[in-house]
């Protein structure tokens, strides 16, 4: 916004931008890693609201709060309690009876519009409606400024928005709304919130995981969203496997010709007092990390090969709790996505 | 105690041992075996296996005798180059290199295709070319959220038909969409036949039959702000739609209500398949409960990607203090800290996942689980399909 917030927020690889979607495959960890940059941003001093627009209510179960109504609620603090993440769970049929009262004064007609099934209609069966309604909210938070007293200004927001295999037809509201409708208020609203999606103002960051589908799922992803002009971020890899060992120790494990008495003296030395069995396991264990780093590698350099700036989030072996949600952001943070 | 517990109680610990004690085992081969067993139908949430699961299972009961085919919805890329089925026609496909004793075919949803072949069948040619040109019907056979839902659904229907009218098959694999919401697929026929008996739907048709029903109280408030909502173009898209649709709601209605009836049946099972993440299992929970809501047949569930338990031998924190002791030795302690670090990380993973196995079986005491370990590199091919089924058979 022209009226910028009073303390510049420190800088990240994504100066500009105000809009950060963030999406993913299934099971790649998106909503944590949409938590986790919000939460970074908000260290850098900023205020920072996160939406969520699947009804998952994954928001709520992620700060450990009660379940988020249609109503933007504070969740957390910055690390340096510098700035706050607020938290807004997006519902279509209640944005759209907001929208109706905002822009058409409808009074008697919106009752009847419920009365008649088509508020469920358009938000359950009108194509491309549900998506004009959800990011047209979003646009609604992004476009708020200082005039306004009642609403609060955001220097950021955070979209937990749809699997990758659709984020390009969620973001495309006026492409999926074009053959259907070609005018109207609708096609007005699409059109404003293509305008904020495809400007410097937003980027489209990818979750991954690094294992083929989720890494095919993610170069498909950037070309489609390239296709579709909206502008790409980053790809975050999430979930990365630990680096405890090197490219040689993998290898003779890979080999199996660790040897064996070298290793039991060792463990000896740490204290512990390891039989065969215990010996054969940490062995076993290490050769099933090293093919899958293998893995990981070849995934790794087909994700640098995208041309988009990369960022990378260890595996959390005891699960996303809070602490883990700020260990993410502080990552971030570091590698300058925030 | 039966022996059974008591067994596994004794037994040493091995990699899917976390799993005793916690729930009944899960009987595939059983699932499989059984003759009246004509459907299996693998859901869950996005990203967690359904896909594999569904092949490896469809692949190991071709193996053990049946005539299979395996619905799937959107398989990687080199899976179903491997299956045979890239090409998406819409069409079951012989899969190569299946063993001789039973037969697989597999094919991959194509919604558009499915949708019109439904407008072709039920319309006149002239009646369903209009259907088919109409914009609306373009948006909704392409875009709507829950087409995929019902088209998946709506070919399970097809090819039961198919099945008993040829014989070609005796058992239909059925793999789901990855739903906003978890059970989306069994409410698609449902939201479509509420939509289509909707007083909207009976508002936009109104004009059609006749003047009369226009006068009606709030009708013109109603279309008023429709137009200016979404302006008076796709309103017209729309009753157009309707208006050549009219005839094909009944049929519509009497399918979904089929279908629905055909996932109750006995010879039809569940499998629930989650992996070892908060996020799966409690969508896991939620559909064991809506399943069993809607009185469909749950076989069980199947948690895929388990972290392999690597035994009682050394814990967490103990791996993690003799790594912490081995710091700055040099180049031969790196290797045993390394392993030690990884060991630490694999028992807490372990601790976790066994937590959460444990809370699902705690609330949902009765359902049968398999639990599939985490498998060092991806499934792309026939050879993996089959480990995978093995795995799944072999729960002790």
């Amino acid at each position: 916004m022209a009226d910028a917030s009073p303390a510049p927020p420190r800088e990240g690889d994504f100066p500009d931008v105000q809009l950060h979607v963030v999406t993913g495959k299934g099971g790649t960890g998106k909503s944590t890693v949409a938590a986790g940059l919000a939460l970074a941003l908000a260290s850098g001093g900023r205020t920072v609201l996160l939406c969520e627009v699947e009804g998952r209510q994954g928001i709520a179960q992620l700060f450990d709060v009660p379940p988020l109504p249609y109503e933007e609620r504070l969740v957390a603090h910055g690390t340096q309690d510098t700035g706050d993440v607020y938290a807004l769970a997006i519902d279509a049929e209640d944005a759209l009876l907001e929208y109706l009262a905002m822009y058409y004064r409808l009074g008697r007609a919106g009752k009847a519009l419920d009365r008649f099934g088509v508020i469920e209609f358009a938000t359950t069966i009108a194509p491309g409606v549900r998506d004009v309604l959800l990011t047209g909210k979003v646009y609604e938070a992004a476009k708020r400024n200082r005039r306004n007293k009642k609403a609060r200004v955001y220097d950021a927001l955070v979209l937990d928005a749809p699997p990758t295999g659709r984020i390009a037809q969620f973001l495309n509201v006026n492409n999926e709304l074009a053959g259907l409708a070609k005018m109207g208020p609708i096609k007005a609203q699409a059109d404003t919130v293509t305008t904020l999606l495809r400007s410097r103002r937003t980027a489209v960051h990818l979750v991954t995981v690094l294992e083929e589908m989720p890494v095919q799922e993610t170069a498909d992803g950037v070309h489609e969203l390239h296709a579709a002009q909206l502008p790409v971020g980053g790809v975050v890899v999430n979930m990365v496997r630990p680096q405890d060992l090197d490219a040689d120790e993998r290898q003779r494990l890979l080999d199996d010709i660790v040897d064996r008495g070298a290793l039991t003296k060792q463990l000896a030395v740490a204290g512990v007092d390891a039989d065969d069995a215990l010996v054969e396991t940490l062995v076993s264990e290490g050769r099933d990390h090293a093919q899958r780093r293998n893995l990981e590698d070849a995934q790794r350099e087909i994700v640098h090969g995208l041309g988009v700036p990369t960022y990378e989030l260890p595996l959390l072996p005891e699960g996303v709790d809070l602490g883990g949600l700020y260990e993410l952001a502080e990552a971030l943070c570091r590698q300058g996505l925030a | 105690m039966t022996p059974a517990s008591r067994s596994r109680r004794g037994a040493r610990v091995g990699p899917l041992a976390a799993h005793a004690g916690m729930a009944t085992a899960l009987d595939t081969d059983a699932l499989i075996d059984d003759p009246d067993r004509r459907i299996i139908v693998c859901c869950g949430a996005g990203g967690v296996g359904k896909t594999t699961t569904s092949a490896a299972i469809a692949l190991r009961a071709a193996e053990r005798g049946r005539n299979v085919v395996v619905l799937t919805i959107d398989p990687a890329r080199r899976l179903a180059q491997s299956m045979g089925i890239e090409a998406l026609d819409n069409t079951p496909r012989p899969v190569p290199g299946v063993a001789e004793s039973g037969s697989l075919d597999a094919m991959m949803l194509d919604m558009k295709r499915t949708f019109d072949e439904v407008v072709e069948s039920q319309a006149s040619p002239a009646k369903a070319q209009q259907i088919l040109n109409n914009p609306f019907y373009i948006a909704v056979s392409s875009s709507f959220a829950g087409t995929q839902e019902y088209m998946a659904m709506e070919k399970l229907g097809q090819l039961d038909k198919d099945a008993r009218k040829t014989g070609r098959w005796d058992l239909i694999v059925v793999d789901t969409p990855p739903s906003r919401s978890a059970l989306d697929f069994l409410d698609a026929p449902e939201r479509l036949s509420s939509f289509l008996d909707g007083r909207f739907m009976r508002l936009l048709t109104a004009p059609a039959r006749g003047p009369a029903r226009m006068m009606t109280a709030g009708f013109g408030l109603v279309t008023n702000a429709v137009t200016k909502i979404i302006g008076a173009q796709v309103l017209r898209d729309m009753q157009a739609f309707v208006a050549a649709f009219d005839t094909l709601f009944g049929g519509f209605r009497a399918r979904a209500q089929r279908t629905f009836e055909l996932l109750q049946a006995s010879g039809t099972a569940f499998l629930v398949v989650a992996a070892p993440e908060q996020d799966a299992m409690r969508e896991a929970a939620y559909f064991v409960e809506r399943l069993r809501a809607e009185r469909m047949p749950l076989a069980g569930l199947v948690v895929n990607r388990a972290s392999p338990d690597p035994g009682e031998g050394l814990s967490a924190n103990a791996a993690m203090a003799a790594a912490e002791k081995l710091r700055g030795n040099g180049e031969d302690a790196a290797l045993a800290a390394g392993l030690l670090k990884l060991h630490a990380a694999r028992k807490l993973m372990v601790q976790r996942e066994v937590r959460l196995r444990r809370r699902f079986a705690t609330s949902h005491p009765d359902v049968p689980t398999a639990v599939l370990p985490a498998l060092p590199t991806d499934v792309h091919d026939i050879q993996g399909l089959r480990r995978i089924g093995e795995l799944l058979a072999h729960q002790d």
